[in-house]
């Protein structure tokens, strides 16, 4: 017999998807099934179950084989790394709910750490150009209520975030968009012609790196001004028919994504995507999103802001926090080789961080703290699995529009095994004993 | 050998997204991580078949991946590697004082390696940390 766990919170992405059904062995132990989970959410839930996982942390010996330690040698381990560091990189935190990331945060400003988490290389950009002039924006619910003008602009939710175009922005029916996709028109910017291109009623195939431009061109079409015949690859004639249709709706959006945050231009290309939402403003309401990528940066943000004031990039070394994305920032720590520690956790910065920045993490006392077998655990000293978040623990996680999700836990983590948490709070307590804090 | 200059950008695939959550250390991940996607204009200029290994450098790096044509294009110019070890291997690291490297928009040039092989995520990164490569 199986029983089913239902309305199961998804820990992939930052729609969060709050509807997926898993079945599960009658002990509770064992998952069989994953339902209404996109490809990616149902592989992650499935691959919990590896029988070649992890289940104890390893230490990293001089020739590259590993030896299994205790949980307690792990956190000694840790603690005294984190302890002795003079400045010490804590990074991560996207997969972590959001009372581990409190804990963690603890840790950081009693070691005087530097504090990350995926959004330097994902929307960290966004947040400077929030600082810089504001967000109109709006919540998903809205979205599938309300929107009938979607721009995906360099982003492409058919492979990132398969269910948002069913779940919100595309196909449901909402209370005023009673049609579905028959009564939303869909824009989208790209360089290539994706998936989500394919499926436009106008795809704008823009000069990679160009996107400042046309963003410039929409706010100059906007207010009906003259425009030259081709703008970053397009003609003129489309873009005054684009923000003629946005115009002419009754509620739009912006979602955006990686396509603007990490081109040449940056923050800058975010300040005038908000710019353009601001300025149809004066002719129709519309809103705009950063289609946030792990299940809960968003989360990570809302914590480091409401206990340091900043969403990323915070530099405690001085005692008080400190924020100055290009200096506080990860990739840049890590290139200047200003680190002497590293702390990783709920991400995978050995994947995802140009090289440069990975051997900079080989090089120093290093810890991973990830319930997988990834290039950060491949190059770091101490690798501590623990359970799955969303999966074997519950916890906190915010959606991409800032919406606070209760996770849920499904079945229950091999026998022995930490979460996040409780792997924290052990180092929270061994650094402030090194440390004499009480 | 003939050699092409693409402008290089990286990103999500769902194949990638599936992969990298089946485990990053498995050989699903390199065949969905470990390949650059290529306009068919792009390859008549290099002259060679799909499905054929080819060395990608920029100023930042070099890697080996399998060239294959896009399923979501044309986009005659632009190579795409799905975000992941191979793709950093040459991405720019600048961040131009924003915090954030520079993961599209990285001039590269594409040749034929066809004795050369695809490392396994993992591997790659500890050699390249190692300076093995």
């Amino acid at each position: 017999m199986t029983k089913t766990v239902t309305d199961v919170v998804c820990p992939f992405c930052g729609t969060l998807c709050d509807d997926l059904e898993v079945s599960v062995t009658d002990d509770g132990k064992q998952i069989l099934d994953v339902y209404n989970a996109c490809a990616i959410g149902a592989e992650k839930f499935l691959h919990s179950q590896a029988k070649d996982r992890i289940t104890r942390p390893r230490l990293q010996q001089p020739d590259g084989t590993w030896k299994d330690i205790s949980y307690d040698e792990a956190a000694d381990y840790t603690a005294k790394m984190l302890a002795g560091a003079k400045k010490p990189l804590m990074y991560g935190w996207s997969s972590v709910n959001c009372e581990a990331q409190s804990v963690g945060n603890e840790i950081a400003e009693t070691c005087r750490a530097c504090v990350d988490n995926t959004a330097a290389v994902c929307h960290g950009t966004t947040l400077i150009a929030v600082q810089d002039i504001g967000l109109p924006t709006c919540t998903l619910g809205e979205v599938k209520n309300r929107a009938d003008t979607i721009i995906f602009w360099g982003c492409n939710p058919c492979h990132a975030h398969p269910r948002h175009m069913s779940r919100y922005s595309i196909f449901p029916r909402g209370f005023f968009t009673g049609k579905g996709h028959k009564s939303r028109k869909l824009v989208v910017v790209d360089p290539r012609v994706t998936d989500t291109a394919k499926m436009a009623d106008m795809h704008l195939q823009v000069t990679q790196g160009q996107d400042y431009e046309l963003l410039n061109a929409f706010r100059v079409a906007i207010r009906n001004e003259w425009l030259p015949d081709v703008v970053a690859g397009i003609p003129k004639e489309k873009i005054i028919e684009a923000v003629t249709m946005m115009k002419a709706g009754r509620f739009g959006i912006i979602f955006f994504g990686m396509g603007v945050t990490q081109s040449l231009g940056k923050n800058h290309n975010i300040d005038e995507a908000i710019a353009v939402t601001k300025d149809l403003n004066e002719y129709t309401k519309f809103s705009i999103m950063p289609m946030r990528g792990h299940y809960n940066v968003t989360g990570s943000g809302e914590v480091l802001a409401w206990q340091f004031g900043y969403p990323y990039s915070v530099d405690l070394t001085r005692g008080f926090p400190r924020y100055n994305p290009g200096d506080t920032s990860s990739i840049d720590l890590l290139n200047r080789g200003e680190i002497d520690a590293a702390f990783v956790i709920g991400s995978d910065p050995g994947a995802h961080f140009p090289i440069s920045a990975v051997k900079k993490i080989s090089q120093v006392n290093s810890v991973c703290v990830d319930p997988h077998i990834t290039p950060t655990s491949g190059v770091s000293k101490l690798h501590v699995p623990v359970a799955f978040n969303g999966v074997e623990t519950g916890g906190n996680a915010y959606r991409m529009d800032n919406v606070p999700i209760d996770c849920r836990k499904v079945v229950d983590a091999p026998e022995g095994m930490l979460t996040d948490e409780q792997f924290l709070v052990m180092v929270r307590d061994r650094v402030k004993k090194l440390k004499g804090v009480a | 050998m003939a050699k092409i200059t693409l402008n290089l950008i990286s990103g999500r695939t769902i194949h990638q997204g599936v992969a990298m959550e089946g485990g990053k250390e498995k050989d699903l991940y390199r065949k969905a991580a470990g390949i650059i996607e290529m306009d068919d204009s792009d390859f008549k200029k290099l002259g060679c078949w799909k499905n054929t290994n080819v060395r990608v450098t920029s100023p930042y790096g070099t890697v080996i991946v399998k060239a294959q044509e896009t399923s979501q294009g044309p986009h005659p110019g632009v190579g795409f590697i799905p975000m992941g070890p191979w793709a950093n291997q040459i991405v720019n690291p600048n961040t131009y004082s924003t915090g954030m490297p520079t993961f599209k928009g990285v001039p590269v040039e594409v040749e034929v390696a066809m004795d050369q092989p695809i490392i396994l995520g993992v591997e790659l990164v500890q050699k390249a940390c190692r300076g093995e490569l």
